[in-house]
């Protein structure tokens, strides 16, 4: 109905435009949530996977510390541990991730292309993540999330597994063509920031999942199907470990795009620098896929040298990171000092702690800086042996992938949801104190988890009382402070899935603010320039990848090995 | 590009805080002989239980008073379950699996190696505190991996020619070489180390 003739229908004029706007709003609402369906589908999954993970993370923590929870036996507590690391490792952070791509495409070039394959890459991941979760719920495939054969998984797991990936690849043929297509329009023009740390994560996510493919395709498939019969484990895990390091820099690096791009704005403030950040994503390009057997210290079969090789480039990673704490702290300075912050800390308490986003995020770094150093044990080749495979190294990814990525992620759904969906939030309150719950149930589960790996006490155990070994009594008690923060998890979880389904569904309908990336500090140059020189940084990390394995993994397929029949563990 | 000062100093203080990070461990290993497990050998996990080494856990102690110790890890137990090996004297352990991964962790010292079926995972430590020490399988290998267990005692070493209960006396400390060279096709470890084991020292627990 048009204005004049609801005026010639003689409703009261006043009335009549409040309506009007109202129904306008509603309909740009719409029009934005249609706009964005591809992205909100993305998201969706990647909640839907983290809330079924949520529910088991929180019963294995019970469950570890002795606590009768329903249904409490080994088998299901393996299946559970195997679903949580997949769901959450691996589906919540791939989607989200896609999710974020896509969403930073459209936004800051105008448009996605080929937004058909965008779609089909969709379906293909949705389909291999209802297959793999299958596969683990029936309980034929409890190899948990690293999968190392010789324990067999049900070929579904692998083949589901397989297409999560090819799902991934089809994002990452969208975000290469977006970018090609946004350089041959705009000649000499540099890519946004934000699009620029997605290429990276992009680039990152080819070149790991390369070893993921040798080791699915050459030997877990066809060993699955039952075309061959035996398996190296070394071998695999060789292949598993170039893939599983740069997989880390795979979920973070979304997670800087989000602190360098999104957070400064949220904050109040200006980016610090936008050059450093692009140098940042460089390195990690050319650096982080030659370290993959610092993982692999234990191991028999690769030699010492090659261990140290992996050591230092270990080491040389954790640079770009340091850095981007300056450029990211700095930035929030700015928001303080430009909200009249004048002495050395008083722009902290200037920073809006109320925003959840900026709440998530905030404390997400804060827990990065210790996950970090502890990384950097764990990476360590002398002192590796105190804390390989104990519950350290789960303390540990519980603060990086588990806090520093996740938080940022869930965080980032509030401030997505009204842009997207074009809905107000619901339960603010809810969303104010989520941040907050998750980062104490985080310290209480991840640094009893620390403590107890430095006493000891091995990773992946259904009890930790060694039928009463001396050495485990002293593990008791941290462990069920371990299973309380796991409790406090799960009710920030709730908390989190209660904000979100209530606002996608039952959330006013708002004028959709706009989605408004962090300006530089200083002006930026107005020409591309050799940060975006993505080809070059691909043939170095390249060159380096070989060095790092060519010999090493030549000389494992040249040695005389015998291989594994496969076991299926129960 | 330009780059703020203070970011510079940032930088600097970043990057010589990491060289000195890798300069104290690289330099630490080297004098303290700390390696992590890095033997080259293969066998035929479907034929541990035949092998003449293997079929054999036990625990030798050489007239130097250093100690070998043989065994495997298996689906969910260590063989030999109880270890009495000598304080302050190199033990040798020489470790292989049947079937699955699983780890091998000394809990409170820095002995931790994973084994792999078709790898021989050998590694030297020295224990320098006598006592009663957990062995843990560290890697998930199946539903008892919680009840998978073992446990070395590390004792006051004996005068030559005692023994305890679980141990053999060897005749010479040779044999070590010539099992190293024994398996099929290992020759040199690539990266400069020779097969040969690494001497970790336990550390403060």
């Amino acid at each position: 109905m048009s204005n004049a003739a609801r005026i010639a229908a003689g409703a009261a004029p006043l009335a009549a435009a409040g309506g009007e706007r109202a129904a306008a709003v509603e309909e740009r609402a719409a029009a934005t949530a249609r706009r964005h369906r591809l992205e909100v589908l993305h998201f969706a999954v990647a909640v839907a996977a983290f809330g079924l993970a949520a529910v088991m993370g929180v019963t294995q923590s019970l469950s570890r510390a002795g606590f009768e929870v329903p249904f409490r036996n080994e088998a299901v507590y393996y299946v559970s541990m195997t679903a949580h690391g997949v769901l959450m490792a691996i589906v919540f952070t791939t989607f989200f991730i896609m999710g974020l791509g896509y969403l930073l495409l459209r936004e800051t070039l105008g448009r996605i292309a080929l937004e058909g394959l965008a779609w089909a890459s969709w379906w293909i991941a949705v389909i291999g993540t209802a297959m793999t979760t299958a596969a683990i719920l029936s309980g034929s495939s409890t190899v948990l999330y690293t999968f190392y054969p010789p324990l067999k998984a049900h070929w579904s797991f692998y083949l589901g597994a397989t297409l999560v990936v090819v799902g991934s690849w089809g994002f990452c043929a969208v975000v290469i063509a977006s970018y090609r297509a946004f350089r041959q329009a705009n000649p000499g023009r540099p890519v946004p920031l934000a699009v620029h740390g997605i290429l990276t994560t992009v680039i990152i996510w080819l070149l790991a999942t390369t070893g993921l493919a040798v080791e699915d395709l050459t030997m877990l498939l066809p060993w699955s199907f039952g075309l061959v019969e035996k398996i190296d484990p070394l071998i695999a895990r060789t292949w598993f470990w170039w893939f599983g390091h740069p997989l880390v820099y795979f979920w973070l690096l979304p997670a800087y795009v989000i602190w360098y791009t999104i957070l400064p704005r949220v904050a109040g403030g200006r980016l610090y620098s936008d050059q450093i950040a692009r140098a940042v994503f460089v390195m990690f390009i050319i650096f982080s896929t030659p370290v993959g057997f610092h993982h692999q210290f234990g191991d028999p079969g690769i030699g010492s040298g090659w261990k140290m090789a992996h050591t230092v480039g270990t080491y040389i990673i954790i640079f770009p990171s340091l850095v981007t704490a300056f450029t990211v702290i700095a930035s929030l300075e700015t928001a303080g000092r430009m909200k009249g912050a004048r002495g050395l800390f008083d722009w902290i308490g200037k920073l809006p702690w109320s925003d959840p986003m900026f709440a998530s995020i905030a404390l997400a770094m804060l827990t990065f800086a210790i996950g970090g150093f502890g990384g950097a044990i764990n990476a360590a080749y002398a002192m590796n042996g105190m804390v390989h495979n104990t519950a350290f190294i789960q303390g540990h990814f519980h603060l990086t992938v588990g806090t520093a990525v996740a938080l940022t992620f869930l965080g980032t759904c509030y401030w997505l949801m009204p842009r997207l969906l074009g809905r107000e939030l619901k339960f603010r309150r809810l969303a104010q104190w989520q941040p907050y719950l998750w980062f104490a149930g985080m310290m209480m589960f991840s640094l009893t988890n620390h403590i107890t790996g430095l006493e000891g006490m091995p990773r992946r155990l259904f009890a930790v009382d060694y039928q009463g070994a001396a050495v485990a009594r002293q593990w008791h008690e941290l462990t069920m402070v371990s299973a309380a923060g796991g409790v406090v998890l799960f009710v920030s979880s709730l908390c989190f899935l209660a904000v979100v389904i209530a606002t996608a569904f039952w959330g006013r309908r708002i004028e959709p603010p706009p989605i408004e990336l962090a300006v530089p500090l200083a002006a930026q140059p107005a020409t591309r320039n050799v940060w975006e020189r993505f080809g070059l940084w691909t043939a170095m990390a390249v060159v380096l990848i070989l060095a790092a394995y060519a010999y090493p993994i030549y000389h494992l397929y040249a040695m005389h090995r015998f291989g594994s029949i496969g076991y299926q563990p129960f | 590009m330009q780059v703020e000062l203070y970011e510079r100093i940032w930088m600097g203080l970043a990057a010589v805080m990491i060289a000195c990070f890798l300069a104290v461990m690289i330099s630490s290993s080297v004098a303290h002989a700390i390696h992590p497990p890095s033997h080259v050998e293969t066998i035929d996990p479907a034929a541990v239980g035949s092998d003449p080494d293997f079929s054999r856990p036990r625990v030798e102690v050489r007239r130097d008073g250093s100690a070998l110790v043989v065994g495997t890890a298996e689906m969910f137990a260590f063989k030999p379950e109880t270890v009495r090996v000598p304080r302050g004297k190199p033990v040798t352990f020489r470790l292989t699996s049947p079937d699955v991964i699983h780890g091998y962790q000394v809990v409170g010292t820095n002995a931790n190696a994973m084994i792999l079926p078709g790898y021989v995972t050998q590694f030297t430590v020295v224990f320098p505190r006598a006592g009663e020490y957990l062995v843990a399988c560290n890697e998930y290998c199946g539903l008892a991996h919680h009840l998978m267990q073992g446990k070395v005692i590390v004792e006051e070493p004996r005068l030559a020619g005692q023994l305890g209960p679980g141990q053999q006396a060897a005749p010479a400390a040779a044999e070590l070489g010539q099992a190293a060279a024994r398996g099929a096709g290992n020759g040199a470890g690539h990266g400069g180390q020779h097969g040969a084991e690494h001497a970790g020292r336990e550390t403060r627990r």
